[in-house]
């Protein structure tokens, strides 16, 4: 399916929207394709917000975001929602990573809420009253609790997966595969289309089988300016850049009308950097392979 | 100085949970030095990674290849932060008090907020359940006030902070951060005047050698060539 048709299908005004992946893996072009079909009302779920949830708070789409860290990591800030928050005019929902994980975790075990042991001594509660305590009834002991997350949607990057969704991930794994199973449906972008036997040679590297997956899309380079273990580099020069660019308004602006609304696709997005693969492509680390016989 | 001063901290064969920045430089100099058996996890997965290039993101690829585990955030947060197989926990942050609160929420209200900042992200659980915290932040009255605008980190595990004066300690009478140790050349005076609070002092100063040849030539040619975090 292309991703004009996975986003217009399963992407709907006011939905609860997650594309999870953490530094790694993160779906740029599913975020950017939301924004060009001019998406609304969305509340946007994700531990790190990133510069894709920056670039959709700017262009409008977003009307509430759950998170739990929102800087540009090793940069500094997320100038667009930085700006939404203090000129409130988004609305936020605040844990920790914990906090966040354990949600989906919940989401994903169809439980109502998730036990951790944290926030004591912290002023998070008081930020926001969805995390709340519970008396453990073996012992006694205060825990805390946040409440199961189940988005509408999740879109998730991988690196391969077969034409019925069955998706392959290395590398950094972060909270995708509950993400994934809590939400209602799933969108899965990868950089190559394998045949049913590739995945069926590694299946411990299935992180998202194909029974909860609504749609397939392929999108080589789709995670640009994040990264693909094995394919693509991290593109650290973009992230230092929109430092810059984010911090104005108009050059934002001028960003997205350049490299979101002015492609059409990924394709065209990648043919306007034509440089960019030649930087970012991955050098080779093979690992050994296993024996699965029996 | 401060990369230096931190890695010293670090005990070989210990469980460090590392940050960005300054944390990572000082664990990877560790590791280069004498902790070759650091195990260093990142909150993004990667358990006993041996980064070849210094991480601008601690979700970088460097820390995936070639290290011993790499696990979803769940496990990372479940099995080894709350299970309290953390033994050095690494934070920073805007504000910091004098018992060792942390904050990287807002200046300011919550509600209103003059900055807003990044929050969280794993510092709170950290913070908890991390057998002992070190902090790394510059010393100035602005991040060191008598009390943090929002505690975004607790600070009872808080062993020491180390800061480009001084190092400061936790005194577990008072539970009050206090003078331990001066760097060459640093008067005492100058390091209460970068604290927001009467600051006590150790009867006994530890005095904290400069980084060696050996380690400011790992520093500056090998682990951060391109200056991204050593840049006083």
């Amino acid at each position: 399916m292309s991703m004009q048709d996975a986003v217009a299908r399963h992407v709907r005004d006011g939905d609860v929207v997650v594309i999870e992946g953490f530094t790694h893996l993160i779906s740029f072009a599913a975020g950017h394709e939301i924004i060009r079909q001019r998406r609304r009302d969305l509340t946007l779920c994700r531990l790190t917000p990133d510069l894709i949830y920056d670039q959709m708070i700017a262009a409008g789409c977003a009307r509430k975001l759950v998170f739990s860290w929102a800087g540009n990591p090793g940069v500094g800030s997320l100038h667009a929602f930085r700006r939404a928050v203090e000129g409130q005019t988004l609305e936020i929902e605040e844990y920790s990573h914990f906090g966040m994980v354990a949600r989906f975790s919940a989401g994903a075990a169809r439980l109502p809420f998730w036990t951790l042991r944290d926030y004591a001594g912290t002023d998070l509660p008081r930020a926001n009253p969805r995390i709340k305590s519970v008396t453990c009834p073996y012992t006694g002991e205060a825990l805390a609790t946040v409440p199961a997350l189940n988005p509408d949607v999740t879109i998730v990057h991988a690196q391969r997966a077969d034409a019925q969704g069955n998706a392959q991930i290395w590398g950094l794994l972060g909270v995708q595969k509950e993400a994934a199973f809590a939400s209602q449906r799933v969108i899965v972008v990868v950089e190559e289309l394998v045949e049913e036997r590739v995945i069926r040679a590694d299946p411990n590297r299935t992180l998202i089988p194909a029974p909860i997956v609504s749609a397939v899309v392929v999108e080589p380079w789709g995670a640009h300016p994040s990264y693909a273990q094995g394919y693509y580099d991290r593109d650290n020069e973009f992230y230092l850049a929109w430092e810059a660019i984010s911090r104005e308004r108009t050059e934002l602006a001028s960003y997205l009308d350049e490299f979101v609304y002015g492609v059409r696709d990924r394709v065209e997005y990648m043919q306007k950097q034509p440089r960019l693969a030649e930087r970012l492509k991955a050098g080779e680390q093979r690992c050994a392979g296993v024996n699965y016989g029996f | 100085m401060m990369a230096a001063v931190a890695a010293r901290e670090l005990a070989d064969g210990e469980v460090v949970f590392v940050g960005i920045g300054l944390p990572n430089l000082a664990c990877n100099l560790a590791r280069r030095t004498h902790a070759p058996n650091l195990v260093l996890i990142y909150e993004s997965g990667a358990v006993g990674a041996t980064p070849s290039r210094l991480p601008v993101s601690i979700g970088d690829p460097a820390l995936v290849t070639g290290s011993l585990m790499v696990c979803g955030m769940a496990d990372v947060f479940q099995l080894f932060v709350q299970n309290g197989r953390i033994e050095v926990g690494f934070l920073g942050g805007a504000q910091v008090d004098r018992h060792g609160n942390i904050n990287t929420t807002v200046i300011g209200s919550y509600e209103k907020p003059k900055v807003r900042l990044p929050g969280s992200g794993g510092a709170a659980e950290i913070a908890i359940h991390a057998q002992r915290i070190l902090i790394i932040s510059k010393l100035s009255v602005r991040t060191f006030p008598e009390r943090v605008d929002f505690i975004t980190s607790p600070g009872q595990r808080v062993a020491k902070v180390i800061t480009d004066k001084a190092v400061l300690e936790r005194d577990d009478a008072s539970g009050d951060l206090v003078l331990a140790g001066l760097y060459p050349g640093v008067e005492a005076n100058k390091v209460r005047a970068g604290v927001g609070w009467k600051l006590e002092s150790r009867p006994r100063l530890n005095r904290l050698d400069p980084p060696t040849t050996a380690e400011l030539q790992l520093l500056r040619d090998v682990l951060d060539p391109q200056r991204l975090y050593l840049r006083s």
